[in-house]
């Protein structure tokens, strides 16, 4: 779709900035509202023990995602170079449906929505709503 | 028919009965056209929608938030049946709006994200579950007089 403006860029690291501290709370949320709104993103982790809400392999896999995503930010220029190895899991390793990608984007918005009532503001929405659209393309790079 | 559990129906029920329709329509519908733009095509008679604040600003935009929330009352009203209750405007959407069906859950989208902010903790993820599949059924139901 669209590409991200210099404005957007700078939106989405201040906004970014905010999430310093919280992101294992915040990474196990959304990981937890996937699996629960959205069942058949189970599917991908029947080697997991528990996939409860907040249970253990669904808080590390949360710390993980948001790692990545942090990393992310910090490659905000060049996301598909900054990216390829873990287009490359996803594609030739994990074999994830790309159309799930956007479904935990959805999901870490609304987090993000609880966590940050006030700063989620519509321009910082947009903004997220479209590097995560950009993070999930990059990811998609290396599929076919 | 859509079988609701008592933790789903007393969950969108309770989540109706604490919102402000005013306060969350006019956000959620503010969101959706900024946040999704090509949504604006369909209000073009809204007046000045160029940019986040005068979205924001709009009275046309609160006041059409306000009625898609009395729209979705109708059908927590009425849990059962939410097929039949929307048969009327699903046909409106299609043969005199023409709005494109895949952008009822954009508009859903926000909806949950403008709940989530709202009730912050409260909105936990089985809360959250029941909400989405409320919402999978109205579009469901809005897109039953497309052909």
């Amino acid at each position: 779709m669209t590409s991200l403006s210099a404005k957007d860029k700078d939106t989405v690291k201040a906004f970014w900035a905010k999430v310093a501290g919280k992101e294992e709370q915040i990474g196990c949320d959304a990981v937890s509202r996937m699996l629960t709104v959205y069942p058949q993103t189970k599917t991908y982790f029947s080697h997991w023990k528990d996939l409860r809400p907040g249970s253990a392999p669904v808080k590390k896999h949360g710390a993980t995602v948001m790692t990545a995503v942090t990393d992310a930010v910090s490659k905000i220029d060049d996301l598909t170079g900054g990216l390829l190895s873990l287009s490359e899991l996803h594609a030739f390793t994990l074999r994830v449906d790309p159309a799930n990608f956007k479904v935990l984007a959805h999901n870490l918005l609304v987090v993000l929505a609880t966590v940050f009532p006030n700063d989620f503001t519509p321009e910082v929405h947009v903004a997220m709503d479209k590097f995560l659209a950009a993070v999930a393309r990059a990811l998609s790079e290396k599929y076919r | 028919m859509v079988v609701w559990t008592d933790f789903e129906r007393t969950a969108i029920q309770d989540i109706f009965s604490k919102i402000d329709y005013a306060v969350v329509g006019q956000a959620a519908f503010s969101r959706c056209l900024i946040v999704y733009p090509w949504t604006q095509r369909y209000f073009g008679g809204f007046g000045n929608l160029y940019n986040a604040a005068a979205i924001t600003s709009n009275p046309r935009v609160a006041s059409h938030g306000k009625v898609i929330m009395e729209a979705l009352e109708k059908a927590v009203k009425d849990m059962n049946n939410i097929k039949a209750t929307y048969a009327e405007l699903s046909a409106l959407h299609s043969e005199k709006l023409q709005v494109d069906p895949d952008n009822f859950m954009l508009l859903g989208h926000c909806l949950t994200i403008v709940v989530a902010s709202q009730l912050s903790k409260a909105f936990t993820p089985e809360v959250h579950a029941a909400f989405q599949k409320f919402l999978a059924v109205v579009v469901s139901s809005l897109r039953k007089q497309y052909y």
